[in-house]
């Protein structure tokens, strides 16, 4: 680091990345709260570690390979251009730069930064599967989202030189569509595979509700992934970088915070569009479920994901109304396709990310267009065509069709359901009735102790 | 033409102020904005003396109620 300004901006630039992981961490408790929550007692441990060792197991493989595709495949490749090699090699995991490195301190954290990402996007496909999806097939899907497809979605759209931003004018400023509608959509490309879980659809096609066994625990979960969607915005920006280090048409030396793209924008817009969009979120949800404590929460959820895509620039009363509507849409969508597909989304994942995040990537076309969507010449501008075609390639390319391929290939193997029998009786039925027995034992002894 | 006012990127930051869409149109945001808070106020009442309504003509019976009391 040469001189003291670069110093103290890269260190201040490394504890930004740092801070936003911590805070980032909320969000996988409050999925497994929440998915626990929404399990039957008989599930729960199961439903547990599905979720909880998605943690190492994306870990290992985002570092074996998941961030290298990040760095390698802005231009497809063979779209604006070949792999990049160049810019992908400080970040192979035989790189020196991934080990402690005096000379290299941002690595580390937006490694890091990017892995919680990928956590997201595996939990959001575990909420939605619970309760008849083998555990061993679950985390090869949540390494194929986790370090594959959601990766490879921001290679192209949330990377500075990403050929969607290129040529699309794609913007997708806090992953509306590059976390959100993938795993929507890769979610749902699962569950036509996987099929609903015994009794949730009558004969004649009626849909059961399957309530959560703990509602307390499902809003409690929820409300900690808004907590952590905190790190998770902030964690989307570049902190602090002057014109020279954006290297594009920025004139003067103004320093400022940017988005993914580079694009100017200033923490206190997101903060308040964060909470605009919550808002918004919260009362439509409320209004649209009739005061249902689960949906007023996954409202909120669903508000802050639809406006996240312009957050970075919209208005914050513009904020809050892209989000009640973008709401109202994903509550009605999940009932909808509920009845006609017969697609059991056990927690609405797929509603409250996919459709959500889809249709906040079209709005944001219409609102924003017109606008640079980055300080590089040549690139398009932000626009409802390329929106739209964005959440196309999230939505379905990169999450319906590969989240649907993989669990066919899982259920022709044998290894993608759990067995009936397994699945009426509880897949903790067996260490639930060993742990019963050891606790009746004990009693007897106690009993037996003091006669 | 851009609804943020900015067509490029190639500016000095210290000249630009506000970036979001629709500039000018602020107080029609607000007007908006309060319609669709009062709005919310009048819809979500309906629907919760409908539904104080609809607990009484299925519940409000005195059996049921005493039933509700000793459960409690």
């Amino acid at each position: 680091m040469e001189g003291n300004l670069n110093a103290i901006t890269t260190v201040f630039t490394e504890f930004y990345y740092w801070a936003t992981i911590p805070l980032m961490f909320f969000i996988h408790i409050g999925f497994c709260m929440y998915e626990v929550g929404a399990s039957r007692r008989r599930n729960h441990m199961h439903t547990l570690m599905k979720n909880t060792m998605l943690i190492p197991l994306v870990t290992i493989t985002f570092f074996f390979f998941g961030w290298w595709l990040y760095w390698a495949m802005p231009n497809g490749p063979w779209i604006t251009g070949g792999l990049l090699l160049g810019d992908a090699a400080p970040n192979t995991p035989w790189s020196e730069t991934m080990g402690p490195n005096t000379g290299d301190r941002i690595t580390g954290v937006f490694w890091a930064a990017f892995l919680l990402f990928s956590w997201t996007a595996a939990s959001i496909v575990s909420g939605s599967v619970i309760e008849r999806i083998n555990s061993g097939a679950f985390w090869i899907l949540a390494v194929v989202i986790g370090s594959v497809a959601w990766i490879i979605d921001a290679a192209w759209g949330w990377h500075y030189g990403g050929w969607m931003v290129q040529l699309l004018g794609y913007h997708d400023a806090y992953a509306s569509g590059v976390i959100h509608a993938i795993a929507g959509g890769f979610a749902l490309g699962v569950l036509v595979v996987l099929g609903p879980r015994l009794g949730k659809f009558a004969k004649d096609g009626t849909p059961r509700d399957i309530n959560p066994h703990n509602p307390w625990l499902v809003c409690l979960g929820l409300f900690f992934i808004y907590a952590g969607f905190w790190g998770f915005y902030v964690a989307c920006n570049v902190p602090l970088i002057g014109p020279e280090g954006i290297d594009g048409q920025i004139k003067g030396d103004t320093w400022t915070a940017t988005t993914i793209y580079l694009t100017p924008t200033t923490l206190g817009a997101i903060t308040v569009n964060f909470l605009m969009s919550l808002s918004g979120g919260l009362l439509v949800g409320y209004l649209a479920s009739k005061g249902n404590a689960f949906w007023t929460y996954s409202g909120g959820l669903a508000g802050i994901i639809t406006a996240s895509a312009g957050n970075d620039l919209y208005h914050p009363i513009q904020a809050m109304i892209i989000a009640g509507f973008g709401t109202w849409c994903a509550y009605k969508l999940h009932y909808w396709v509920e009845r006609k597909f017969k697609i059991d989304d056990a927690v609405g994942a797929v509603a409250v990310h996919g459709y959500a995040g889809f249709i906040g990537l079209v709005i944001c076309g219409f609102v924003l267009w017109g606008h640079p969507s980055s300080p590089y010449e040549g690139y398009a501008t932000i626009n409802p065509l390329g929106q739209f075609a964005g959440a196309i390639i999230m939505f379905v390319v990169l999450g319906f069709i590969p989240g649907w391929i993989v669990a066919k290939i899982l259920a022709a193997a044998g290894l993608l359901r759990i067995p009936k029998k397994v699945e009426l009786l509880g897949l903790d039925f067996a260490t639930n009735r060993e742990e019963q027995a050891a606790a009746d034992d004990v009693r007897a002894t106690e009993k037996t102790a003091t006669a | 033409m851009s609804t943020t006012g900015i067509e490029s990127w190639a500016v000095d930051l210290k000249d630009v102020g506000a970036i979001y869409p629709f500039q000018g149109a602020e107080v029609i945001f607000v007007i908006v904005g309060v319609v669709l808070w009062l709005g919310w106020h009048v819809l979500q009442m309906r629907a919760e003396n409908q539904d104080y309504e609809d607990q009484i003509s299925q519940f409000g019976d005195d059996s049921t109620i005493a039933e509700a009391l000793d459960g409690d």
